[in-house]
């Protein structure tokens, strides 16, 4: 739309002389806002412990101690609760994307009486409160014995979410129907048009739902704090936080491993975060 | 015709078929849980014996209960502080970083990245930006030669740090305004500025009007996950001190995994729910006054 006319989007959308130098002025003030807690994070990562609390204080740390990554990440088993959050948020993937995609095409293409309702439904369980389940999933996941294991993090997944559900259906639509009844004159089944028309047109989708999927399993906190027990099971979230509660904090080992733990949520976000933004306003406002 | 309609059935029942995970996992996981609370809301359980009915006994106790009473009230305020900055800053960002300028899309992704940080490691970071001795916060108020106040650890202070931790989360609700101020033809803009209208008086008339959607979409978002506040009050100050950043999940928390009122734990999830209930709709309601949505009429 805007897009179409050039001279209008030039007019309104790039300031010029004095106007863009005070944007680009305010733009960097506000970045740094947002930047210099991180460079801080980090410096105080770097420092020696006598360096932590030094006045005036050591804005950045020379020399750097590296060691305090390995003796931070070695004081609670971090590797250990790494290949748990993983096993969970690739467990957690999986399962979505399964369960998501065959959900919304339904919701997306079928029609049948009842559908309309259910659909209501379907959102409004987006506005549901998690501890309204928190204890009865709680009592049945105990009488089943899952406490202690992956499963009430995982096995759920499989049974699609409300939010992902409904971010693919409005995907979902927006491919022609032509190509599908196409595909359906060839004799292919509804399993086939699934795979061979929708799935491939509709990628973007698809990447933001797993990725959204993992940075909410990764990030995760009351879910495991519920179900899981054993120092052994802890997911690296659990970790951090029993870290930080331990009685003398030592900062500099508290942020090593805390930069730590964020990196792959990070690196994901950089690599894709066309897709990330593009997720989020695609169900926030293509209705 | 026959045909016709036994085409209608057959999608039917395939319509059933696919969205069945989704039916299946509803009553496993939401419904069925919801009714096992409700029955657990009325009795006494501790997990270990068997519960005993006690009929209204939990919600009657809800009634003089000075720490749900305290937890609510911090859940109020943080909601009340938290959602009005947070819709008015991602939308001062989102204005901010709109123009298409070179490099913009550096600032944007700037904006956005402290965003994926949520759960523990944010809360972390923050207790150390916050630390009264060596945080970032009080070294530049000291280099200001203001003292600085001890944030989380002052109960005056510690629920306003919470709130001002969430300067951090603006990046989302930036995002959606971006994409709703894409949907803003510039015609109108132009138009209204050959007319003389200033970029206030633009702001005023234009832009806002027509994001109305936007905001209210991001209004119910944000109401409905402050209301669940739970990892920043667990992890930063376990709702303390003195119960000033007790909020109405962690009191939860406690009561069905700490002290093991199940019973009790289920009232209380239960009027969390009918609190967040009656929100959304009078939030749903106030549409009509106030949210524009381009010639049709909000249904």
């Amino acid at each position: 739309m805007s897009d179409a006319d050039p001279a209008h989007e030039r007019y309104l959308l790039f300031p010029r002389g004095w106007a863009l130098l005070i944007r680009y002025a305010l733009l960097t003030i506000v970045a740094l806002l947002f930047v210099v807690p991180l460079i801080w994070m980090f410096a105080s990562s770097l420092k020696p412990e006598y360096q932590i609390f030094a006045s005036p204080p050591v804005w950045w740390p020379s020399p750097p101690r590296w060691e305090n990554y390995v003796e931070a990440l070695t004081q609670l088993p971090f590797a250990r609760f790494a290949a748990n959050t993983l096993i969970i948020a690739v467990g957690s993937i999986v399962g979505h994307l399964l369960s998501c995609t065959i959900v919304a095409y339904g919701f997306a293409r079928l029609r049948a009486p009842g559908k309309g309702y259910l659909f209501v439904v379907l959102l409004s369980t987006l506005m549901l409160p998690y501890p309204v389940t928190m204890v009865p999933l709680f009592i049945i996941f105990s009488r089943i014995g899952w406490i202690n294991t992956f499963a009430p993090l995982i096995i759920p997944a499989f049974f699609g979410n409300a939010f992902y559900i409904f971010l693919l259906r409005q995907a979902f639509k927006q491919i022609p129907l032509e190509l599908e009844d196409a595909a359906r004159l060839d004799g292919a089944t509804t399993l086939d048009v699934l795979r061979y028309v929708i799935l491939p047109l509709s990628l973007p989708a698809l990447a933001a739902v797993a990725i959204f999927s993992f940075q909410s399993s990764w990030n995760d906190f009351l879910g495991p704090l519920i179900f899981l027990q054993d120092q052994s099971r802890y997911t690296l979230m659990l970790g951090l936080s029993f870290f930080r509660g331990t009685t003398q904090i030592n900062w500099a080992y508290l942020m090593a491993a805390s930069l730590v733990t964020v990196i792959p949520v990070v690196v994901v976000y950089f690599v894709a975060q066309r897709l990330f933004i593009e997720g989020i306003a695609f169900t926030g406002l293509k209705q | 015709m026959a045909s016709l309609s036994g085409m209608r059935r057959r999608e039917a029942v395939a319509f059933y078929l696919t969205i069945s995970p989704w039916l299946i996992g509803l009553i496993l996981f939401t419904a069925g849980p919801m009714l096992i609370s409700l029955y657990v809301s009325f009795t006494d359980w501790d997990l270990l014996t068997a519960p005993t009915w006690v009929g209204l006994e939990n919600y009657a106790r809800l009634l003089d209960d000075p720490r749900l009473w305290q937890s609510l009230k911090v859940t109020v305020v943080y909601t009340a502080a938290y959602v009005p900055l947070e819709l008015a800053g991602g939308l001062s960002l989102a204005l901010l970083a709109r123009p298409r300028l070179r490099g913009i899309g550096i600032f944007r992704t700037l904006y956005y990245l402290p965003s994926v940080l949520s759960g523990v490691a944010f809360v972390v970071v923050w207790l150390w930006l916050l630390n009264p001795r060596g945080g970032l916060f009080n070294l530049m108020l000291a280099q200001a030669g203001i003292p600085g106040p001890r944030w989380l650890l002052d109960p005056q202070w510690a629920l306003p740090s919470l709130v001002l931790m969430s300067v951090w989360g603006w990046g989302r609700t930036m995002v959606i305004y971006l994409a709703g101020l894409q949907n803003i033809p510039a015609e109108l803009h132009e138009a209204a500025a050959i007319d003389g209208a200033d970029a206030w008086a633009r702001l005023r008339t234009i832009t806002l009007p027509l994001l109305t959607p936007t905001i209210f979409f991001n209004l119910i978002l944000s109401l409905i996950s402050t209301f669940q506040t739970f990892t920043s009050a667990f992890v930063a100050t376990d709702g303390g001190p003195l119960d000033s950043t007790l909020f109405f999940v962690l009191y939860i928390y406690r009561q069905a995994f700490q002290f093991l009122n199940m019973g009790y734990a289920s009232a209380l999830a239960w009027l969390l729910f009918a609190i967040i209930l009656a929100l959304t709709l009078i939030i749903f309601r106030s549409q009509d006054f106030w949210v524009y949505y381009g010639g049709e009429r909000a249904e």
